[in-house]
C-alpha cells in the first residue's frame, strides 16, 4: 500500500463535518502555522517540500507564493482554482466533496503564509452540489473560531468565499479565472503582469489548485523533510490519479510519485488491468490536453527505462516520445479504441471551449475539429493528415493562453504515433462510417498493443 | 531609457515603451503590423497575433531568449534586448499562420467593401498571405445588422479585434455592446434590443481594421480611390472638429477624423461632424490630406498632383498678368 496523505482518513464516516475532521488531527497544522511559525517559515517549508502545482503545469508550489508582491500595500488574496474542467480529470471534485475541511485547513495556512485576508474558492460550476458542502463547512469553521476574526484568539484574521463560475473551461485559465471572479467575461489577461503582483482586483494573488493547498497542511504537520522523503527527485509527495477508460477499476487513486505506470495500470491495487482481458494501445496521462503515448512508450521511456509516475520520467524524450503528468487525469485506451474518433472528441471539446479572443486559437480549433470529422466520417483526404499537424504547428506557442497548445499538443502526438490509422480512415472510408469499426474489426499500428 | 536593437537597428526608448512602439520609433519595414492594437485604447492589443516578435535577447542583466514569440504591442522593452522582426523566417511563419487563420472566415469581398483599399487585412494578407487557400469547409456568416441609424454591422467580416468595443468603453459613456459566444461563434452585438447611438459612436467605425463596421451615410457611394481627401475643420463645440473630407468633385462623400501613418486616429470626432456636415460650406479646408497608411491613396499621391497642379496654375497666372502667352497645357494629345 503506497502513503496516503490526502485521502488517509477519506471513508471514516462523517469525515466532511469538523467534529470527526478534528478527531483525527484535522486544523492541526493551523494551531502549529498561526502559533509556532512565521509566514516566511512557512513559505520556505513549502519550498523545501518541493510540492509542485497539482493543477497540470507542475509549478513549484513554494517558487510561486515568493514571488507574491509582499512590499505592496494592497490587499493580498489567494484563489483556490476548483474549475476542474479537464476531460479525463475528476480528481478536485472528490476531495471537496470527501474531505471539504482539508481544503479548509490548508487555505488558512496558506492565506497566513501570504499575507492575505481573503481567500476565495472559484469552483466550476456544475459542482453545485459541492458548494453547498463546502459552505456548509466554512460554516462550521467560522463558529469554531477557525475562520473570522482573530482565528484561534491569534492576531490573524481571514474571510472565506465560494465562488461558482458560469461553466467555461477557460475559466480553469489563472488569469481568465480572475477576470470571471471580477464579473467580467473570462477572458484571459496577457502576461506580464503576473497575478503575484496584480491579479484580482489588480492585487497581489496567488492562484493554487485545491489538490496542492489540500498538501499544505500534511507538509507543515510532517515537516518538508519527510514530505520530500516521498516520491522521488522533484517530483515528491503523492498525487491523485483520476483513472477512467478501458480499465478494470476506473476512479481516483492517491500514489506516491515515482509508482511505474505498468504497475499503476495493471496491479489490483490500482486500475486492475485492462478490461475484458484486452490489448492496452495508448494512454492519455494527464488529461486531455497532453500529448497521447501508444503502449509501448507509455510503459518506458525513451532511454528504455520503465515510465514512472513523475513529471520528469512522463516528460522524458519531449514531446517526440513523452507527454505530461498534467492534472494527473489518466484515460486508458484498449485495442478497440479509434484514435482519429478520441481525438475529434478532443478537438470538439477545445473548439467549444476556446474563448475566441485570439486568431489562432478561435479560428485553428474550429478548423482542426472540421478536419478531424471529416476523416473519421469517411470523407477525408490523404493530404488532411499533414494538413491537420500543420494546422496545429502554427497554433502552438502563438496564443495568448495555453489552450491554444492544449488543443494543438493531442493532434501532433496522435498523428506522430499513429498515422497509419489516419491513413486506414482515409483508405476505407465505407469501413469507419461505422461508429463501432475498431471494435468489430481492431485496426493497430505494429508493435503498437501491449498484453498485461 | 532602455537600448533595445530590432532588426540590427539600435534605439534608446523610455522605460514601460513597448516593443512595437520602439519599432516605430525606428520606423520603415521592420515594424510589425497591428491589427488589434490601437495607441489611443488601453487596453488594446495582444489579441490578433500580427504583430509577434522573436526576442533573441532579453536584456543585458538576463541574456536568455524568450522561449515563445511575443506580442510586441503588449511586451515592455527590456535594456539590451535584441528583437527579431522581419528579419526572423519565424515571424513571419508565424504572421503568415494569422493571416491565414484570419482569412479562412473572412469573406473575400474586397470588389463590393467599402473599406477596400483601405483595409489593413487586404495589406497584411497582401504582404503575408498566400496565394491559394487550404481552408475547404463551411464559412461561417451572419446576417449583417443595423447597430444604431448610422453604423451597419456586417459581422462576417470582422476579425474580432475589440477595439469598436473599447471605443464604446473608453470614448462614449454608454456602452451598448460588445462580444457575445465563445471561440469562432464569438460576435460583435449589441445587449438585446439596444442600439448605438451616442455622440461619439462613430469613431468605432475608424478604428475597425477591416470593413465590419462601415459608415451607412457612405456605404458604397464610392471606391476611395475615385475620392480625394482634404483636411478640414469647423468650429464644433463636441470635439475638435479636425477631419478628414473624403470628396469627389464638389460633393463630401464621408467624413471621417484624422488618421496618423499607422492609421490610428489622432482625435476622435463627434458624430454630428462626421455625420451631419456633408457640404463642402460646413467645412475650413485645410489643404489636401496627406495619407501615408495602408491606403491605396497613397499609392497615386493625389495631394502631390494637386500642389503640382496649383503651382503650375499660379505660375500660368502670374506669366499671364506680366503679358506673357501662355503655353498651352500638357496633354496627352500634344504632338511635336
Amino acid at each position: 500500500m503506497g502513503k496516503k496523505f490526502l485521502l488517509e482518513h477519506v471513508n471514516v464516516p462523517g469525515i466532511e463535518t469538523l467534529p470527526v475532521y478534528q478527531s483525527k488531527g484535522g486544523y492541526a497544522s493551523v494551531e502549529k502555522a498561526l502559533k509556532t511559525m512565521t509566514p516566511d517559515q512557512l513559505i520556505e517549508e513549502v519550498k523545501f517540500s518541493d510540492l509542485r502545482g497539482r493543477g497540470g503545469a507542475g509549478f513549484p508550489t513554494g517558487l510561486k507564493w515568493s514571488f507574491m508582491d509582499r512590499k505592496s500595500d494592497k490587499p493580498r488574496y489567494l484563489v483556490v482554482n476548483a474549475d476542474e474542467s479537464e476531460p479525463g480529470t475528476f480528481k478536485d471534485r472528490y476531495l471537496m466533496e470527501k474531505l471539504p475541511h482539508l481544503l479548509i485547513e490548508g487555505m488558512i495556512v496558506s492565506c497566513f503564509a501570504l499575507g492575505a485576508k481573503s481567500g476565495y474558492i472559484y469552483i466550476r460550476g456544475e459542482y453545485m452540489y459541492i458548494v453547498r458542502i463546502l459552505e456548509k463547512a466554512i460554516d462550521e469553521a467560522y463558529q469554531a473560531g477557525l475562520l473570522g476574526k482573530n482565528i484561534l484568539g491569534t492576531d490573524f484574521s481571514l474571510d472565506l468565499y465560494v465562488h461558482p463560475g458560469a461553466g467555461a473551461y477557460i475559466c480553469g485559465e489563472e488569469t481568465a479565472l480572475l477576470e470571471s471572479l471580477e464579473g467580467k467575461r473570462g477572458n484571459p489577461r496577457l502576461k506580464p503582469p503576473f497575478p503575484a503582483i496584480a491579479g484580482l482586483y489588480a492585487c497581489p494573488t496567488v492562484v493554487n489548485n485545491v489538490e496542492s493547498i489540500a498538501a499544505v497542511p500534511t507538509i507543515i504537520n510532517i515537516t518538508a523533510d519527510k514530505y520530500n522523503d516521498v516520491g522521488i527527485g522533484k517530483s515528491s509527495g503523492t498525487k491523485l490519479i483520476s483513472a477512467s477508460g478501458h480499465i478494470n477499476k476506473p476512479g481516483i487513486y492517491e500514489i506516491e510519485l515515482g509508482l511505474p505506470v505498468e504497475e499503476f495500470i495493471y496491479s489490483d491495487e490500482y486500475c486492475g488491468g485492462i478490461w475484458k482481458g484486452r490489448k492496452l494501445k495508448a494512454v492519455v496521462a494527464g488529461g486531455s490536453s497532453v500529448p497521447i503515448l501508444p503502449a509501448n512508450l507509455i510503459l518506458k521511456t525513451a532511454k528504455g527505462e520503465p515510465r514512472l509516475m513523475t513529471y520528469e520520467s512522463l516528460a522524458d524524450g519531449g514531446f517526440v516520445s513523452g507527454t505530461m503528468l498534467g492534472s494527473g487525469g489518466f484515460i486508458v485506451m484498449d485495442e478497440t479504441a479509434c484514435i482519429v474518433r478520441n481525438l475529434w472528441t478532443f478537438a470538439r471539446f477545445y473548439h467549444h471551449e476556446s474563448c475566441g479572443q485570439c486568431s489562432p486559437c478561435r479560428e485553428g480549433t474550429g478548423w482542426m475539429e472540421k478536419v478531424l470529422h471529416r476523416i473519421e466520417h469517411g470523407h477525408g483526404h490523404m493530404e488532411d493528415i499533414d494538413l491537420l499537424v500543420s494546422v496545429a504547428k502554427k497554433i502552438e506557442g502563438n496564443t495568448i493562453c495555453p489552450l491554444g497548445d492544449a488543443a494543438a499538443w493531442p493532434v501532433a502526438s496522435a498523428i506522430r504515433h499513429f498515422r497509419e490509422e489516419f491513413e486506414y480512415h482515409v483508405k476505407y472510408p465505407e469501413k469507419v462510417k461505422d461508429p463501432k469499426h475498431f471494435e468489430k474489426e481492431p485496426f493497430v499500428s505494429e508493435g503498437m498493443l501491449v498484453n498485461g | 531609457m532602455a537600448k533595445v536593437t530590432i532588426d540590427g537597428i539600435e534605439v534608446e526608448v523610455p522605460d514601460g515603451t513597448t516593443i512595437l512602439n520602439a519599432a516605430r520609433k525606428i520606423g520603415g519595414e521592420l515594424v510589425p503590423p497591428a491589427m488589434c492594437y490601437y495607441t489611443n485604447l488601453k487596453d488594446s492589443g495582444g489579441k490578433c497575433r500580427v504583430c509577434l516578435v522573436k526576442v533573441a535577447q532579453g536584456s543585458t542583466k538576463d541574456p536568455r531568449p524568450m522561449p515563445k514569440l511575443v506580442a510586441s504591442c503588449r511586451t515592455p522593452v527590456m535594456d539590451g534586448m535584441v528583437v527579431q522582426s522581419k528579419s526572423s523566417p519565424e515571424v513571419l511563419e508565424a504572421r503568415k499562420a494569422v493571416v491565414e487563420f484570419l482569412l479562412i472566415n473572412h469573406p473575400l469581398d474586397c470588389p463590393i467593401c467599402d473599406q477596400a483599399g483601405e483595409c489593413d487585412l487586404q495589406n497584411l494578407a497582401y504582404e503575408h498571405g498566400a496565394a491559394a487557400t487550404r481552408y475547404e469547409e463551411d464559412r461561417r456568416t451572419f446576417e449583417k445588422i443595423d447597430i444604431g441609424d448610422k453604423i451597419k454591422l456586417h459581422m462576417t467580416r470582422c476579425i474580432l479585434c475589440y477595439r469598436c468595443t473599447f471605443v464604446a468603453d473608453q470614448l462614449t459613456n454608454n456602452r451598448v455592446h460588445g462580444v457575445m459566444s465563445r471561440g469562432d461563434k464569438s460576435e460583435i452585438s449589441t445587449y438585446i434590443k439596444e442600439s448605438i447611438d451616442n455622440d461619439f459612436s462613430g469613431n468605432m467605425i475608424d478604428v475597425c481594421p477591416v470593413g465590419a463596421l462601415t459608415d451607412k451615410t457612405f456605404r458604397f457611394k464610392s471606391r476611395v480611390w475615385f475620392t480625394n481627401p482634404l483636411d478640414a475643420h469647423r468650429d464644433c463645440p463636441k470635439c475638435s472638429g479636425k477631419v478628414i473630407l473624403w470628396t469627389k468633385g464638389d460633393d463630401v462623400l464621408r467624413v471621417s477624423a484624422r488618421k496618423d501613418k499607422y492609421g490610428e486616429v489622432t482625435e476622435y470626432i463627434c458624430n454630428e461632424c462626421r455625420f451631419e456636415h456633408k457640404k463642402m460650406s460646413d467645412w475650413t479646408v485645410d489643404g489636401p490630406r496627406h495619407i501615408e497608411h495602408n491606403s491605396v491613396i497613397s499609392q497615386n499621391h493625389y495631394e502631390r498632383t494637386d500642389l503640382l497642379k496649383l503651382k503650375k496654375e499660379i505660375e500660368r497666372q502670374i506669366e499671364f498678368e506680366r503679358g506673357a502667352e501662355l503655353p498651352p497645357e500638357p496633354s496627352p494629345k500634344l504632338t511635336n
